[in-house]
């Protein structure tokens, strides 16, 4: 009985909280546009009986997702969410790695310090230490000031507004989730290992290539996919640092929600989200229970 | 010892004209404040398989780290084969080590670990392959090549780690504490092997141990350590027979210490060490001055025990007050009348039951006057 309510309790989240929004969100990408409240059709009227139900399920197709191939904006878009995904997930591999393996290397009465000024930004909102970005890198802000008057620009740099800001964007929000991981995978390496390739004839950088990294690998692929999943469906950093060209599906499904009201495409929009979503999330999981029996 | 003159033993350390293959000149280890290492002198000649035995935070380790080139020293020279050492990197140096840990690559498998040394020096292919194999025979690992370290048992992967660090035929092997993780059978066992694989390779082999048992089985001399100093170097038969200080014979082996004052004599000196008994009779090489206090130290196996009294230079009376049997042997612990406690050992060649000395009974021990030695520290 205890290991049912045990099973159980994790499940009944699973069931309201995922498995019904997303019953709900496909029944959506099924049905058609609608001038009402809500926006769309068919609406399930049990009153109507079996005859009621027939006619539901009768007002259901695939047309959204028909429609979503005859516009190339879509599949434009998914493919430079994947393209903007990889990119920022890379560069904050290369930030994150040094970072948390300085930390590993800081004497132990610091590390407590260090993990704390990692973790302190989530104190703040994120909305508003996005919109601090704004102000860094406009054409009159504090970056371009900066450079200007240590006169290695003349002409102030165009960085808001285009894919570069929001590559910083998102590496500066989810820097952390990069780095805890990789600290904890680096933290648990003994260092009597790399004494030991030292010792078998490799420099301290062969030592870093061959030991190392492949021990902490288990942290870079945890860290790169929690970054890179929350990336891909990003709405607010393109939104407030992008400009009109950046090109994003987290983009593209708010306007056909709240600017066309289109729920029915929007939702179809998002199920393929979650349809690309799904495969780096097994590919996570696989590399989770590896790593949980490679510890056993 | 015996052994000086035979020219077939081992001993390169009493030849004059042998240059040895390491050589500490003077070194001293600080960190910060803390003297790790004092003013150590000493010299280890090829093919040997020296020691380094005492207790824990004595300065092996700092010792054996100087050797393998993760530690400098703060002061003096370490020479192998004549040459400096000090600037030669760890990765450049023909010191190989086999850590405490073992210190395995957990994701390469058996063989990788043993290959990953042969490969940094840029082998061919063929040739890292037949040294993998050699070791892994060498090791009788050959059936776990391709496990990962964590599904092999402790002992195999002792093995694996003392494969690996072979596998690049060092000129000198480090061993820290190789066999502290294993049971006690299976450390006897791997004791004779490490012997065996130390004889047919030929390397040098510096072990650092606390085990005084595992120093006397596997050395060829032993350093005893304390305090980041050298206290004596000597042979394992010279270091129970003939320790040079009470720190010595109380490390080694189990030993009665009786302190007293000398009197001079023709032959043997007389110690006094109790009111009312009569001195112990010792032969010694040690120039005493008449009333100066020193120990007597004397091992419990070399005390006979008997009802009674022996015909021999030193017997005393006592009561038994404890036996502990151990099976081959009993330890008799005897409180002589001036109310010191004397261990005596006996080989228990009768069965119990007809053992004649039992607790509380009235008994002698008694020993030579060469059994003991006289020690001034």
């Amino acid at each position: 009985m205890r290991r049912f309510l045990l099973i159980f309790i994790p499940y009944a989240w699973l069931l309201a909280l995922f498995l019904i929004p997303f019953a709900i969100v496909l029944k959506i990408s099924l049905s058609d546009v609608a001038l009402a409240r809500p926006p769309y059709a068919p609406q399930l009227d049990l009153s109507q009986g079996w005859e009621g139900l027939r006619a539901f399920f009768a007002g259901l197709d695939f047309d959204n997702f028909t429609f979503l191939t005859t516009d190339d904006l879509y599949w434009k878009a998914y493919l430079s969410s994947v393209k903007i995904a990889v990119i920022s997930t890379v560069l904050t591999l290369l930030v994150g790695y040094p970072i948390a393996y300085g930390m590993v290397q800081a004497p132990d009465r610091w590390r407590p310090t260090l993990m704390m000024l990692v973790i302190l930004p989530f104190w703040t909102s994120f909305l508003i230490r996005v919109y601090a970005w704004k102000g860094i890198l406009a054409n009159e802000g504090l970056l371009n000031q900066a450079l200007m008057w240590l006169g290695i620009i003349s002409e102030p740099l165009t960085i808001l507004n285009t894919n570069t800001a929001v590559y910083i964007g998102i590496v500066y929000t989810y820097l952390p989730f990069m780095i805890l991981p990789i600290y904890a995978a680096l933290e648990k390496l003994d260092g009597s290992l790399l004494e030991a390739a030292e010792d078998l004839g490799c420099s301290r950088l062969s030592a870093f290539w061959l030991v190392t990294i492949p021990l902490s690998r288990q942290g870079i692929v945890a860290g790169s996919f929690l970054v890179f999943i929350p990336a891909l469906g990003e709405f607010v950093i393109p939104e407030l640092l992008g400009g009109s060209r950046t090109l994003m599906i987290g983009k593209v499904l708010y306007e056909e929600f709240f600017s066309n009201r289109d729920w029915p495409v929007a939702s179809a929009v998002a199920i393929i989200l979650l349809a690309i979503l799904v495969i780096p999330i097994i590919l996570f999981q696989r590399n989770e229970q590896k790593q949980r029996e490679a510890e056993g | 010892m015996s052994q000086t003159g035979a020219p077939a033993v081992f001993s390169p350390w009493t030849d004059p004209e042998a240059k040895p293959l390491i050589r500490f000149r003077g070194v001293t280890k600080r960190f910060g404040d803390f003297t790790a290492i004092d003013n150590l002198t000493l010299d280890i000649y090829e093919r040997e398989f020296y020691a380094l035995l005492g207790p824990s935070g004595c300065g092996k380790t700092t010792m054996m780290r100087m050797l393998a080139g993760f530690e400098s020293p703060t002061e003096g020279v370490i020479e192998l084969s004549g040459q400096d050492i000090a600037p030669v990197p760890p990765n450049k140096r023909a010191v190989n080590m086999m850590f405490q840990s073992y210190a395995l690559f957990p994701h390469l498998s058996v063989y990788d670990n043993i290959a990953f040394g042969l490969r940094r020096e840029g082998r061919g292919k063929d040739q890292v392959h037949g040294r993998v194999q050699e070791m892994l025979r060498l090791t009788r690992l050959e059936r776990f090549a391709a496990r990962k370290p964590h599904q092999i048992s402790g002992g195999q992967r002792q093995r694996v780690a003392l494969a690996r660090s072979l596998a690049k035929a060092p000129k000198l092997l480090l061993l820290d504490e190789p066999l502290g993780a294993l049971d006690r059978k299976l450390r006897e066992e791997t004791q004779f092997e490490l012997m065996d694989i130390q004889e047919k390779t030929g390397t040098t082999f510096v072990i650092v141990t606390h085990d005084q048992e595992e120093a006397m089985t596997v050395a060829s001399r032993i350093a005893v350590m304390d305090e980041g100093r050298v206290i004596q170097v000597a042979t394992p038969a010279e270091i129970y027979e003939a320790p040079n200080s009470v720190y010595v014979a109380d490390f080694i082996g189990d030993v009665n210490i009786i302190e007293g004052r000398v009197t001079p004599g023709e032959g043997a000196v007389s110690i006094d060490w109790a009111e009312g008994e009569p001195p112990i009779r010792a032969v010694t090489d040690a120039q005493l001055a008449p009333g100066q206090s020193c120990h007597f130290a004397i091992r419990p196996e070399k005390v006979t025990i008997d009802r009674e009294r022996p015909d021999r230079p030193n017997a005393f009376q006592g009561k038994v007050i404890d036996i502990a049997y151990l099976g081959n042997i009993s330890t008799y612990h005897v409180r002589l009348s001036g109310g010191q406690m004397v261990k005596a050992q006996m080989v228990n060649a009768r069965r119990l039951a007809n053992r004649p000395i039992t607790w509380e009974d009235e008994v002698w021990v008694g020993f030579s006057e060469t059994a003991g030695v006289v020690l001034e520290r």
